[in-house]
């Protein structure tokens, strides 16, 4: 057994995810003031409406992508009858697809929060940080289908599936077992990933908790007592 | 029927001088934060104009408000709720701080520090947001005052339509008017129905609209939702704020304080009874002209014993009732018909309500220029065009505002008379439907205005407070950040609220 995997694979997402749901409980608990989206559209709207759809649409599927692949177990996925390479197929089209939306997007709105004088002064440190490693994290994510060419077997994928699946039912041991032989891109872009539910309670991802669905059946007048 | 119980607030824009004491004693207490420097809760517009922000009327441009469809439905006119969640990453609808102003402040210190130079030093603007010089300052929340502009720009306003606006633009034919405006806190709000956080709610006691901070998430929709645009996006904070209407002041029985400190006495603060069932019939009534009456229609008379009987079913207080049957907003709009909602065909039923101004006619009307109607001067002749004030009070509709000018000529040249040549001239009188108690009431109210008859304002009453025991070693006001007092680090990216962390400016010689 590697120590510096089991150190990086294996003992901190645990680390991370107990940071991520504290976090997030405390912080909604004893800070709800600071809980909100942080938008700085009316600072300046140039160019923001495309660059803030474009991204958003695109990490929401990116998102639900990563989800279908690395939470629903893959015997799922035979059962509809999607073999393995097909999967890989599907996942690097679909996702290289929005991948390069949410690119466009996140650069639109990179180059906005660095450059706009408004937006860069009333920026928090925490802003800016999210949003560069947001973006690296997307960047290596993107890399990582060039990689995936060379293996369109589906091996590589089956191997991560199988880390996130060991490690989602608490076998340490046996989850780092698959992601020791992998490309370095897939493990760097795994470790950023992980780092970032560790920072989410601290940033402005916070909001994403907040997706309003209860609007959809509420009555559009509220009246409360005092 | 279901009783409810407002504040409302009338403004006689007759007797409103644009002095901005309104403005300035609201900025400094409720405003005067980083974050919210642009934003006045309260502002004094010179009509005509296109305001602050930036043509804020135009519904074409800005989409706040309700729209009727033709099945009779309302909904927001931004888009119903699936609309506006699609649009929440990014708002098409949402002014930017232009269509305000950026804040500035001005580098007094260099006028302390400069050395010695040819000419004199000057204190230059920078902006408060990205710290940086500012060449020149574009725009503001009194930008226009006392017609400040050029005409082309002023003749964009909303309520032009319909009027030949262009003849105004000449120097003999010019008129203008003030307008302060803040919240309405609307019996039917459009920024309380876009929400989708579900943060701003209507009290229940007394009307007032509240965005609650701690459950705002900042999704901006509420903006573009006001059509009157008197909801702020703080960008400090990320959260929305708006007209409070003092209500921890209002809670005590005190009035706003913009109502307070208004040296002209021109605002009245009264309680309305209202019927809660039929908010959304009068709000969607087909016709925008029958808004105004619509929404008269649902006010209730509280000298009526079936009223006072279901109010106090529905746990309305005694002393709010006698706050009622006091009220001067229920005089204003109802009695007399002389106040006037602003922009009723935004449907979202208004609860601040203007007296229309009176304007230069009778010395003109004395010498022969003008047409007399009766011992009235013809209302054709005022300055400003009566279909101006329609547009802007009544949908349109002339009709309520001439009665209202009517009356109050009509009660000037009754007292004229009374009080100059000793004559009880109730012809004139007859010519408007008063009677002369009537006259006397509406002058000691609207000419006199004593702080006691212009703020009729209930305590709030205990079967209304908070359990006080439960607050006990509470942090009374906080910025979220619990019990501290915002100083040192926030783990969760708090930004200190108390403080203007001024950007420093290099200064070159």
């Amino acid at each position: 057994m590697n120590f510096f995997d089991m150190l990086v694979f294996g003992i901190y997402p645990y680390i991370v995810s107990v940071i991520f749901f504290c976090g997030c409980l405390l912080r909604y608990d004893r800070n709800q003031y600071t809980w909100k989206a942080g938008s700085s559209q009316m600072l300046t709207s140039k160019n923001f409406r495309i660059g803030s759809n474009l991204f958003h649409i695109g990490i929401i599927m990116i998102f639900a992508g990563h989800f279908a692949g690395l939470v629903i177990p893959y015997e799922v996925w035979d059962w509809l009858g999607i073999s393995l390479p097909a999967k890989q197929l599907i996942a690097m089209g679909v996702g290289g697809f929005f991948g390069v939306l949410c690119f466009i997007g996140m650069t639109i709105l990179v180059y906005r929060r660095l450059f706009n004088p408004r937006v860069r002064a009333s920026s928090s440190t925490m802003d800016t940080t999210i949003l560069l490693l947001i973006y690296i994290q997307l960047i290596l994510g993107i890399a990582s289908i060039f990689v995936s060419t060379g293996h369109m077997d589906g091996h590589e994928m089956k191997n991560l599936m199988s880390w996130s699946r060991y490690l989602l039912t608490f076998r340490p041991a046996e989850a780092i077992e698959f992601i020791g032989e992998v490309h370095w891109i897939y493990r760097a872009h795994v470790f950023w990933g992980v780092t970032l539910f560790a920072l989410f309670p601290f940033s402005r991802l916070v909001h994403i908790w907040s997706v309003p669905v209860k609007y959809v059946n509420r009555n559009y007048q509220v009246v409360r007592q005092k | 029927m279901k009783v409810r119980a407002q504040i409302g607030m009338v403004l006689n824009l007759d007797k409103c001088i644009g002095c901005h004491t309104c403005s300035v004693t609201c900025k400094n207490v409720w405003t005067s934060r980083e974050g919210m420097e642009y934003a006045w809760f309260n502002n004094v517009e010179t009509k005509p104009g296109i305001g602050y922000p930036k043509e804020w009327e135009n519904q074409d441009k800005w989409n706040g408000g309700w729209v009727r469809s033709k099945s009779g439905k309302l909904s927001p006119k931004q888009g119903g709720k699936v609309r506006i969640l699609a649009n929440i990453f990014a708002n098409p609808d949402l002014p930017e701080i232009d269509d305000y102003y950026e804040p500035f402040d001005f580098d007094y210190q260099h006028l302390h520090r400069a050395g010695e130079s040819k000419h004199q030093p000057i204190a230059r603007p920078r902006s408060l947001i990205s710290g940086q010089r500012m060449e020149k300052i574009h725009w503001g929340p009194n930008w226009e005052e006392i017609l400040g502009t050029e005409f082309s720009k002023r003749r964009k306003d909303k309520n032009f339509d319909q009027i030949q606006a262009d003849i105004y633009g000449q120097f003999e034919k010019t008129f203008m008017m003030y307008l302060p405006r803040l919240c309405e806190h609307c019996l039917n709000p459009a920024c309380v129905a876009s929400c989708p956080s579900g943060a701003i709610y209507k009290r229940e006691e007394d009307g007032i609209v509240l965005i609650d901070q701690d459950k705002c998430r900042g999704w901006r929709m509420c903006v573009s939702g006001c059509p009157y645009k008197k909801i702020y996006y703080n960008w400090k904070s990320g959260k929305s704020e708006k007209c409070i209407f003092c209500y921890p002041r209002i809670e005590a029985g005190q009035p706003t304080v913009c109502s307070e400190t208004c040296v002209g006495r021109i605002r009245y603060l009264g309680v309305m009874l209202y019927d809660a069932d039929k908010i959304a019939e009068a709000a969607s009534v087909p016709n925008d002209k029958d808004l105004y009456q619509a929404q008269c229609d649902i006010f209730l008379d509280p000298f009526n014993p079936r009223v006072i009987e279901a109010a106090k079913k529905e746990g309305i207080p005694q002393n709010w009732l006698d706050a009622a049957q006091q009220s001067p907003v229920y005089k204003m709009a109802m009695e007399w018909k002389v106040a006037l909602p602003l922009h009723p065909e935004y449907r979202t039923l208004p609860m601040v309500w203007y007296v229309p101004p009176l304007s230069p006619i009778q010395t003109a009307a004395e010498a022969g220029n003008v047409g007399m109607d009766g011992v009235i001067p013809d209302l054709k002749s005022l300055r400003i065009p009566i279909k101006y004030l329609a547009n802007l009070l009544t949908a349109g509709e002339e009709q309520p505002v001439i009665r209202a000018l009517e009356r109050m000529l009509a009660m000037r040249s009754f007292k004229r008379s009374q009080q100059v040549d000793g004559v009880v001239d109730t012809e004139v009188l007859n010519q408007v439907g008063l009677e002369d108690w009537q006259v006397e009431e509406m002058y000691r109210y609207m000419a006199l205005a004593n702080y006691e008859d212009r703020f009729v304002i209930p305590t709030s009453h205990t079967a209304y407070a908070e359990n006080a025991y439960d607050m006990k070693s509470g942090c009374g006001f906080s910025f979220g950040d619990g019990c501290s007092s915002g100083g040192g680090v926030d783990l969760f990216g708090g930004k200190g609220q108390g403080v203007r962390q001024v950007i420093p400016v290099d200064m070159k010689e």
